[in-house]
C-alpha cells in the first residue's frame, strides 16, 4: 500500500506536479535503509539532494561601510577661506602716498634734476638711432639691382615671346 | 542600515546563493567568489533595498545572471586546475564508499545538463522553493518551469538507472 503510494508520487514528480511537501515524503521515503528494490535507483537521487541542502558558504565578507560625503562641508570650507582671505587683506595698506614737497625752489630743483636725467638718457638712444641712416644707404645701393632686373628682361623678352 | 542588520537579513539565504553558484560555476572557490560578490553589491545598493519586493528572490536572480555572465566571458574560458578529487583510500568502508560514489554520479549527472534544467532543479530539489518563487527568479513562466524540471528529473532518473544496472542487463 505504502508502495503503491510511493510510486504514484514518483510518476507525479516526474512530471513536475509534486508539491513540496508530497516531495519531502519522497526524500523520508528514499532516506530509509531499505527501500523496494526496483526503486533502488532513486535512493542516491534524493540523497544527493539532502546532502547538497548543507553545503554552507563560510568565507568572510569584505562590508565596507561607505563613506557617504557631505558637500556641505565644502561650503563651509570655502567660507572659511574667504573670511581669512578678507581678513589679512582688510591688514594690508596700499602705499599710493608717495610724499610731496613743501618749499617751491626745492621741487623746482628737483624737477630740473628729473628733466635732465630724462634728456641725458634720451640723447643716448637717439645717437644709437642714427646708425639706422647707413641702412638707408644700403637699401638705396640694393635700388641699383632694379637696373640689372631692367636689362635682363630687355635680354629675354624676345625668347619669352 | 548597520551591517548587524544587513547580515541579518542575508544570512538566511547566503548560503542558497552559494549553492546556487557552485552548481553554475562547479568550482568552489569561483562559487565563493560569486557569493561575495553577489552579497557585496547588495550591500552598495542598500539605499534601493526597500524597493525589493523580495530580497531573497532578488539575490537568486543576481546570482544567476552573475554566474551565467561568468561563464560566457573569456575568464571563464580559462581552465583552472582545481584539486577536488581528493580520495580518500580506505577500502574497508566499502558501503560508505559505495553510496558516495553514487552520490557523485548524481552530481556528474547533473553537472551535464543544460543551464536552466541545473537551476531549476538546485532550487527546487534542493533549496525547495516553490514554484511561483522559481519562475520569478529565472524569470520564466510558470509552466516553462515546470517543464524544465520534469525533463531534468527524467534524465536523472534515466542516467542512474543506466549506471545502477550497468552490467546487470
Amino acid at each position: 500500500m505504502v508502495l503503491n503510494n510511493i510510486e504514484k508520487l514518483l510518476e507525479k514528480y516526474e512530471n513536475g506536479e509534486t508539491s513540496l511537501r508530497e516531495e519531502q515524503q519522497l526524500k523520508n521515503y528514499f532516506s530509509q535503509e531499505t527501500v523496494a528494490p526496483h526503486l533502488e535507483m532513486y535512493k542516491p537521487m534524493f540523497a544527493y539532494f539532502s546532502v547538497n541542502q548543507k553545503e554552507q558558504f563560510t568565507k568572510a565578507l569584505p562590508l565596507k561601510t561607505k563613506r557617504v560625503f557631505n558637500y556641505k562641508w565644502i561650503a563651509v570650507a570655502a567660507v572659511t577661506v574667504l573670511m581669512i582671505g578678507f581678513y589679512f587683506k582688510s591688514n594690508y595698506q596700499q602705499q599710493d602716498d608717495l610724499g610731496t614737497y613743501d618749499d617751491p625752489q626745492m621741487a623746482y630743483n628737483e624737477v630740473v634734476k628729473s628733466l635732465a636725467m630724462i634728456s641725458t638718457q634720451f640723447n643716448k638712444g637717439t645717437s644709437t638711432v642714427n646708425y639706422l641712416n647707413e641702412m638707408n644707404k644700403g637699401t638705396a645701393t640694393v635700388g641699383y639691382l632694379n637696373e640689372i632686373e631692367n636689362t635682363r628682361n630687355i635680354i629675354f623678352k624676345p625668347i619669352n615671346r | 542600515m548597520t551591517q548587524t542588520e544587513f547580515l541579518n537579513i542575508v544570512l538566511p539565504f547566503k548560503d542558497k546563493v552559494f549553492r546556487l553558484a557552485k552548481r553554475l560555476l562547479v568550482s568552489t572557490e569561483e562559487a565563493e567568489d560569486a557569493t561575495q560578490e553577489v552579497l557585496i553589491k547588495l550591500w552598495n545598493n542598500q539605499s534601493k533595498f526597500e524597493e525589493y519586493k523580495n530580497v531573497e528572490a532578488f539575490s537568486m536572480t543576481m546570482t544567476k545572471n552573475y554566474c551565467l555572465d561568468k561563464l560566457k566571458s573569456k575568464q571563464a574560458q580559462n581552465l583552472k586546475i582545481v584539486h577536488s578529487n581528493y580520495q580518500d583510500h580506505n577500502i574497508s568502508l566499502q558501503k560508505e564508499i559505495e553510496t558516495k560514489d553514487s552520490l557523485d554520479w548524481v552530481g556528474r549527472i547533473i553537472q551535464d545538463l543544460p543551464e536552466q534544467q541545473k537551476m531549476v532543479i538546485q532550487l527546487r530539489d534542493i533549496e525547495q522553493y516553490e514554484l511561483d518563487e522559481i519562475s520569478e527568479m529565472l524569470g520564466m513562466n510558470n509552466t516553462a518551469v515546470r517543464v524544465a524540471l520534469s525533463r531534468a528529473r527524467k534524465t536523472i532518473r534515466e542516467k542512474l538507472t543506466n549506471t545502477h544496472s550497468y552490467g546487470i542487463k
